[in-house]
């Protein structure tokens, strides 16, 4: 029996794993899909929010400024990209200044640092393609951009690394009480542990409801977005949202750490969980909607676009506690935006809670860093070089967009909790999420993975299951 | 970093164009050539074309892509060509000084006097075209799905949906039909199609398959692997006409909407690209406005015969080789401009330097939709030099006029030469 299961290796099971195996513990994250990060986590704007958003005394409030705060600290032991290039509060029309100076009177309350309102002038030196309606915003000069796929996997990884075991493949069919603890029903099988963290993201309601009599319901709201062309990165410097106004609130444009720049996301609950699909009214509405605050957006540089699912709960509110009625079960749920923001100190808040359950004691020998994949580009010419000398790997492009090396792939597949798909390698090292969206590289990404894991070209999917990219050999029907 | 090498000229890719390119400089008299090729071998793209239908012209018969390409490589060799294969050029800067990376060197430098950009080009994916729905595995460019099966003998899918009747996506449902996959259709969102006849004759119509214009992929199904498309017909801005969708089942969507010229290494190394080629800007020598800098196939324009890509990468050879003997420096000479207008999309050179031009200068241009029984004019200045007559032309066959020195050199105070089309 272990001490505790975590149901979701997203970001909140992630952060929430990383943050329990700080103590003596026997934990085991189970994960339905092949890979940690592949529902809301891998689907989102990947802002970190300075926190004036959330209502004044709100876990959320308090959970977003925390987690803003922890950051910058956890992108250097877990070594993933942060950038805190601030953000900006559009407002473009002078009868809704008011709103404006409501956000910021909130955003002081929430604990929120250094947020100023700008006039017009200082708006157009600091970003220069700001809307030619734009006559004020807030400045968040605490807000900023992450890797949600690194900010994920680091977590994961180093939870890993401090002896939390990850299933993957396995998803929870049925949840039943026993004496001293759980037994979980998976497709693979019983699992059964002293306490449960449930972190299933759009399904957290199914689980939830598995062992409570207080229902509740997740609601999935998709989210679409466009992804353009690093050319376009530099189009505007911080995270520019629009001041929500009588028609709703607009779409974000924000340069992404890695220097493209993301516009979206639109918002429509849906049904299916897995409801992925963008629609050509979403990806309109996002087009239409990002020129309010930004002028000349180069759409016709868009690479991808994608939609995201926010695990949206009626309450617009994290729930992270122990349920009442089912000791030894803790919610991790309702975790939408600024969930990503929030995740440190949601998997803190979350290992506090475990810890008090099943009194736990903290280990002396926890690792506290973790070293990401090497960017050969981060290392000077003699080092790369060397590099190189010692493994040849590193010499070898394979995705030429985004200038990523054999090498670099190799590290992806063969470190723990490795990637075993052409999107495990994507997230994990970018190669294939460039502008030619892995025309180049990806039967030279097979080719490596049916390598390295000794699985014939057929087993290769793009992202598990059902997902494989070839289907047979030539005529082999014929 | 290594130590700088040097070399006279230096061709970024070893595919059609740069082999051309290559063996041209080096016959017309330059001994220190070097070919950068990223892939395990020459020949580009060439390798998995292995349909039939090049060398017409240059050679006078059929051959099959990978034929071709063996000739060129072996004139290569007889040459003495040096070339580094997998080796990826990181930067070209400005002063033409070469970054490359391989596994043996690590990352050098190379100098060159003369540097002939050849990278060639890359297909549109689907991401840029923006259609709404999920996204499956199944989801190829065509170039892709032809590598896949014609170098790696893996069959991509067993349902295909085309989008897109560019020449590789004719191709390969013609391939695919021969694989033992089952083409449903090619829908193409324009009223014609981007391909030449021949392939549409031989790839579809001999097969049965239907090509089905003015139509376009409207949703994509399947959380997994690729389940459907919905096709549905476009008016004419484009858009999907509603009431008009079909559901097509299928588990792969090959995508053949568009070549785009490879130009990342130019643009860094400050090479003027044209925003309707997404090529560079060249002249007469094929040159760009770096001196010394210059571009030949489809990095330069998008062809659709390699045959006049060889002949296009011979001019920028023997170019890179006058230029490298000093006798294409920069003369005092007026610069002719060459302005597409009428239907003429874009011209190849676009700007002629009389003082530095052959005897005669092919210039190569597409026109932007298809006229029928039209004339091919050129205007030196305000009067018509010449008005051809063609009873067709159409976007997806690239269009060539041939200017004589001679001729220009009769018009001393020329300024614009127009190329345009005339209906009757």
């Amino acid at each position: 029996m272990y001490d505790v299961i975590i149901i979701g290796a997203g970001v909140s099971g992630a952060a929430s794993a990383r943050e329990i195996s700080r103590y003596r513990v026997h934990a085991c994250v189970l994960e339905k899909e092949e890979d940690v990060c592949c529902g809301t986590s891998k689907a989102n704007s990947a802002i970190v929010h300075a926190g004036y958003d959330a209502e004044n005394g709100s876990l959320m409030a308090r959970l977003n400024v925390e987690g803003n705060k922890m950051m910058a600290g956890l992108a250097k032991d877990l070594d993933f990209e942060f950038i805190q290039n601030g953000s900006l509060v559009v407002c473009t029309e002078k009868e809704y200044l008011p709103g404006l100076e409501d956000l910021l009177q909130r955003g002081r309350k929430n604990g929120v640092e250094g947020l100023r309102i700008v006039g017009r002038e200082e708006l157009v030196s600091m970003e220069p393609n700001i809307s030619d309606n734009a006559v004020a915003a807030l400045y968040a000069p605490t807000g900023g951009i992450v890797c949600p796929f690194h900010l994920n996997i680091a977590l994961a990884e180093n939870a890993c690394a401090n002896g939390v075991e990850f299933r993957f493949n396995t998803e929870v069919e049925g949840i039943a009480p026993i004496d001293g603890g759980f037994r979980l029903q998976t497709n693979q099988g019983v699992f059964e542990a002293r306490c449960v963290v449930n972190a299933a993201g759009v399904y957290a309601d199914k689980i939830h409801n598995m062992v409570s009599e207080k229902k509740m319901t997740i609601i999935p709201r998709r989210g679409d977005y466009f992804l353009l062309d690093k050319m376009t990165g530099s189009h505007v410097k911080r995270t520019i949202f629009a001041l929500p106004n009588k028609f709703g609130k607009g779409v974000l444009v924000s340069p992404t750490v890695h220097g493209n720049l993301i516009v979206g996301p639109t918002a429509i609950d849906i049904e299916d969980k897995e409801g992925v699909n963008t629609t050509r009214e979403g990806l309109d509405e996002a087009a239409k909607k990002c020129a309010v605050t930004v002028k000349n957006v180069p759409l016709r540089q868009v690479i991808t676009s994608f939609a995201g699912l926010r695990a949206h709960q009626e309450g617009h509110e994290f729930i992270i506690e122990e349920l009442k009625d089912v000791p030894g079960f803790v919610d991790c749920a309702g975790i939408e935006s600024p969930g990503l923001t929030s995740s440190p100190a949601i998997g803190c808040m979350v290992a506090d809670l475990v810890r008090g359950i099943l009194n736990l004691e903290e280990k002396t020998d926890f690792i506290a860093t973790r070293k990401g994949i090497l960017n050969p580009e981060t290392l000077s010419i003699d080092e790369r070089n060397a590099l190189i000398n010692e493994q040849p790997a590193y010499g070898n492009i394979i995705c030429r967009c985004e200038m990523v090396t054999e090498g670099e792939i190799l590290d992806a597949i063969h470190r723990p909790l490795g990637a075993k798909s052409l999107d495990g390698i994507k997230r994990r090292t970018r190669a294939g999420m460039g502008r030619c969206q892995a025309g180049f590289c990806s039967p030279k990404t097979m080719e490596i993975l049916s390598r390295e894991l000794s699985l014939d070209m057929q087993k290769i999917t793009k992202s598990g299951g059902n997902s494989a990219l070839v289907v047979g050999t030539n005529k082999d029907r014929m | 970093m290594p130590k700088v090498k040097e070399y006279d000229i230096v061709i970024i890719g070893g595919g059609p164009a740069g082999l051309a390119a290559a063996a041209e400089a080096k016959r017309s008299g330059t001994d220190s050539v070097l070919i950068l090729e990223r892939d395990k071998e020459l020949g580009g793209i060439l390798n998995q074309c292995i349909h039939n239908g090049f060398g017409l012209h240059t050679f006078k018969e059929e051959l099959t892509g990978p034929e071709y390409a063996a000739r060129f490589i072996a004139q290569a060799e007889e040459l003495g060509i040096a070339c580094k294969l997998n080796t990826m050029v990181m930067d070209i800067g400005s002063d033409k000084v070469i970054t490359a990376m391989n596994r043996q060197e690590g990352m050098f430098q190379i100098q060159a006097k003369a540097v002939i950009l050849a990278m060639g080009c890359r297909e549109r994916s689907r991401g840029a075209l923006n259609i709404p729905g999920y996204r499956p595995a199944g989801i190829y460019s065509a170039g892709t799905a032809q590598r896949l099966v014609n170098r790696e003998g893996l069959l991509p899918g067993r349902e295909v949906v085309i989008l897109g009747s560019g020449d590789i996506g004719l191709i390969m449902a013609r391939r695919m039909t021969l694989e033992g996959a089952k083409v449903k259709v090619v829908a193409e969102l324009m009223p014609y199609s981007g391909g030449l006849k021949r392939n549409i004759v031989q790839c579809l119509d001999d097969y049965g398959i239907p090509l089905k214009l003015s139509h376009t992929v409207v949703e994509i199904r399947g959380k997994e692997r690729l389940t459907g498309v919905t096709i549905a017909q476009v008016d004419s801005k484009g858009k999907p006409i509603p009431g008009t969708e079909e559901d097509y089942c299928c588990d792969t969507l090959l995508l053949s909407v568009g070549l785009i010229p490879e130009n990342e290494l130019s643009r860094g190394a400050g090479v003027a690209i044209s925003p309707v080629t997404s090529g560079p800007v060249v002249n007469e020598s094929l040159e760009t406005n770096i001196e010394g800098v210059f571009a030949c196939g489809n990095v330069l324009h998008v062809h659709d015969l390699v045959d006049f890509v060889s002949e296009e990468a011979k001019a920028a050879g023997r170019n890179a080789t006058a230029y490298v003997q000093g006798r294409k420096k920069n003369v005092s000479g007026r610069e002719i401009s060459i302005c597409p207008a009428d239907g003429v999309r874009y011209t190849v050179p676009s700007t002629i330097r009389r003082e530095m031009m052959d005897d005669k200068l092919t210039v190569r241009f597409r026109v932007g939709n298809v006229y029928r029984n039209c004339f091919i004019c050129v205007y030196f200045d305000g009067e018509r030099v010449m008005h051809r007559k063609r009873p067709v032309v159409a976007p997806g066959e690239m269009e060539e006029i041939k200017l004589e020195k001679e001729k220009l050199l009769s018009y001393p105070d020329l300024t614009t030469i127009t190329v345009k089309i005339e209906e009757e």
